[in-house]
């Protein structure tokens, strides 16, 4: 029970065409990331599987039963939204029941249920305040709260995290990665950081003008992306995009080189440029250099590096780590 | 405002107005004040003398006090309830997307642009006259004794035709207030499988209390004091079946040239709209808290 599958699903709004056909299965208790730039179509795409959207053609099935044309309600999946849509005059425990409530179980199941599930999300000691009064972080709780007590096929997530500060995000990204493990419920999680893609993800979706440029593991798109989109999108820092005399001596229209394959030495190398900026993160150092030649290139470099704005580097990218493009982006 | 010296150089430079707009309404206060405690009739220029609470004591005996107080009540609460419940529904339905919405929009908001006595006159003798009125009209049309409503309900009918100018305003405020419901909030209800009137029951009312507090809160202020309406439709009759307090305190003063009697009218209705603003904030202000 969980799994979902699409079939030459499109979406129009008028004439603009959002969404131009896509074809994707998700298996059971799978955590799905959509992962692209904003306006790809991945939040389109996930309101579409939830049914707040028409998909203009196409079929839509959970567990093979089809549901294109089924209410939201209907097809047993729980949402939660960017803003959390959290009930501002209903207290925590008055939201998290909202569902059964609606649903029509006995006042013993639903106090049983939402108390289960304050407990596991650590919200025991708020149930009885409203929204207004918690911090975000114990908002996204809440609404995490409310889709887990209808025990759904599968959850949606549409950037839960982006509102959040960058420290509770990290913290947020492991709970609800802890809760896959629990629930083992099929999960499809809506985000344009490539981060949270990498670290959460069984499967990567990346999408792109409403199209799907690969599906795959993290590390798969990580190792083998399939085109130039895929591989300047995945991946901290961005993979180094060559074009010019140094690609053509490869045999291809563009390079690709990640900076963690490329060696940092001030002494020798093929490559020779100029530090333009030094990012010391502690454990690493970020260069960005200019390379005669070349263009600008990014190298990481462990964090104790010794190195300079203005001073001479030289740099090695590493034999068998580069990726070689095609005139269209594809690799080859 | 942040030093003394702008703090103060603030004071001075608003001080004109408020002394202005205090003045503006505290003289009128202190004379009617000082009137209701007069034997003041305009009958008998020049023979005014202390009265004490005789006007008081005359004016709350006043068998038409008792009918005046009731039809005021009766008046504000109809109003209030048709105006509420209608403009919900005129502000759920001009909230969907339709062809035309801007000007439908206009047309709804319309009559809150007319003034009371034209609109008063409109509806006593184009719609409500029991021989030339569009209700009579249709009553005929189906057979029926057509309704002679200024003279047999002379209450109601003020109501219908005051709830008519008031409904613009209680709609346009439910509208704007229907307008800033978060979208998603309602997705995740219909999510939650909230069915249309759940969600209206759970979500879309409980977001509208503050704005109906707000029409409850004003339009009590202005009706209260409804008075060219009646004025104009029924004189307050027949007998006493549509005087309000306000047209009571006219009839005392114009009609019957009381003045002091008048005046004690008017303090006791200045007393009662403080009762009722106190009850109403006690009941529902909680609702204006952030």
């Amino acid at each position: 029970m969980g799994s979902i599958t699409l079939e030459k699903v499109s979406k129009s709004f008028g004439t603009t065409k959002v969404i131009p056909q896509i074809d994707l299965d998700i298996a059971d208790g799978e955590f799905v990331v959509f992962v692209g730039p904003s306006g790809c179509g991945k939040s389109t795409l996930l309101r579409i599987i939830a049914g707040l959207e028409d998909a203009t053609d196409g079929t839509i099935r959970i567990d093979g039963a089809d549901a294109t044309r089924e209410a939201p309600a209907k097809r047993g999946l729980s949402m939660v939204f960017q803003s959390y849509a959290l009930y501002p005059h209903m207290s925590v425990y008055g939201n998290i029941a909202f569902p059964l409530k609606m649903a029509g179980e006995a006042k013993a199941t639903i106090d049983d249920k939402v108390r289960g599930a304050a407990k596991v999300l650590n919200l025991t000691d708020y149930l009885d305040r409203k929204p207004r009064q918690l911090s975000g972080g114990q908002r996204q709780r809440v609404a995490i709260g409310r889709a887990i007590v209808r025990q759904p096929k599968a959850f949606l997530f549409d950037e839960p995290l982006s509102n959040l500060d960058a420290a509770l995000r990290v913290n947020m990204r492991l709970e609800i990665s802890e809760l896959h493990h629990q629930l083992k419920t099929t999960m499809i999680y809506v985000t344009h950081d490539q981060v949270e893609a990498m670290t959460m993800a069984d499967k990567i979706v990346v999408l792109n003008a409403g199209r799907i440029e690969q599906v795959g593991s993290p590390l798969e798109l990580y190792r083998n992306p399939k085109n130039l989109f895929v591989a300047g999108f995945i991946g901290s820092p961005k993979m180094n995009l060559i074009s010019g005399a140094a690609a053509a001596k490869e045999n291809a229209a563009t390079i690709g080189v990640r900076p963690e394959h490329i060696g940092l030495s001030k002494t020798e190398g093929p490559w020779q440029g100029k530090v333009t900026v030094v990012e010391h993160l502690g454990a690493d150092t970020f260069v960005h250099a200019d390379v005669d030649g070349v263009g600008p290139v990014t190298a990481r470099a462990p964090g104790e590096f010794p190195v300079k704005h203005g001073e001479q580097v030289f740099l090695t990218p590493e034999a068998g780590k580069i990726y070689r493009f095609g005139d269209n982006g594809a690799a080859l | 405002m942040a030093t003394l010296q702008t703090r103060s150089a603030a004071r001075l430079m608003m001080s004109p107005a408020v002394l202005l707009l205090f003045a503006w309404m505290i003289v009128p206060l202190a004379m009617t004040l000082y009137f209701s405690f007069l034997r003041y009739n305009l009958l008998m220029p020049g023979m005014e003398e202390w009265a004490g609470t005789l006007n008081y004591h005359y004016f709350l005996t006043d068998p038409a006090f008792g009918t005046a107080l009731l039809n005021t009540l009766l008046l504000v609460g109809g109003v209030l309830l048709i105006t509420l419940a209608g403009g919900t529904l005129l502000a759920l339905l001009l909230d969907q997307p339709f062809f035309g919405q801007g000007i439908v929009r206009l047309l709804v908001i319309a009559p809150f642009f007319v003034m009371p006595t034209v609109s008063a006159l409109v509806w006593k003798n184009m719609l409500m006259h029991p021989v030339y009125g569009i209700f009579a009209w249709i009553a005929r049309s189906l057979g029926l004794q057509p309704v002679d409503w200024l003279n047999n309900l002379p209450l109601f009918s003020v109501t219908m035709i005051v709830a008519w100018q008031w409904l613009p305003f209680a709609t346009l405020i439910l509208l704007t207030a229907l307008q800033s419901l978060d979208e998603e909030q309602k997705e995740a209800a219909e999510m939650d499988g909230a069915g249309p009137i759940s969600r209206f029951v759970y979500i879309v009312l409980p977001h509208l209390a503050r704005a109906m507090t707000v029409v409850v809160l004003i339009e009590t202020i202005f009706l209260l004091s409804v008075f060219a309406e009646i004025l104009v439709t029924t004189n307050g009759g027949p007998g006493n079946e549509s005087t309000n307090i306000t047209y009571l305190v006219y009839a005392q003063a114009l009609l019957q040239f009381d003045v002091g009697g008048a005046s004690a009218g008017g303090i006791v209705a200045v007393i009662l709209a403080n009762l009722v603003a106190i009850f109403l904030i006690r009941l529902i202000g909680k609702n204006l808290e952030a």
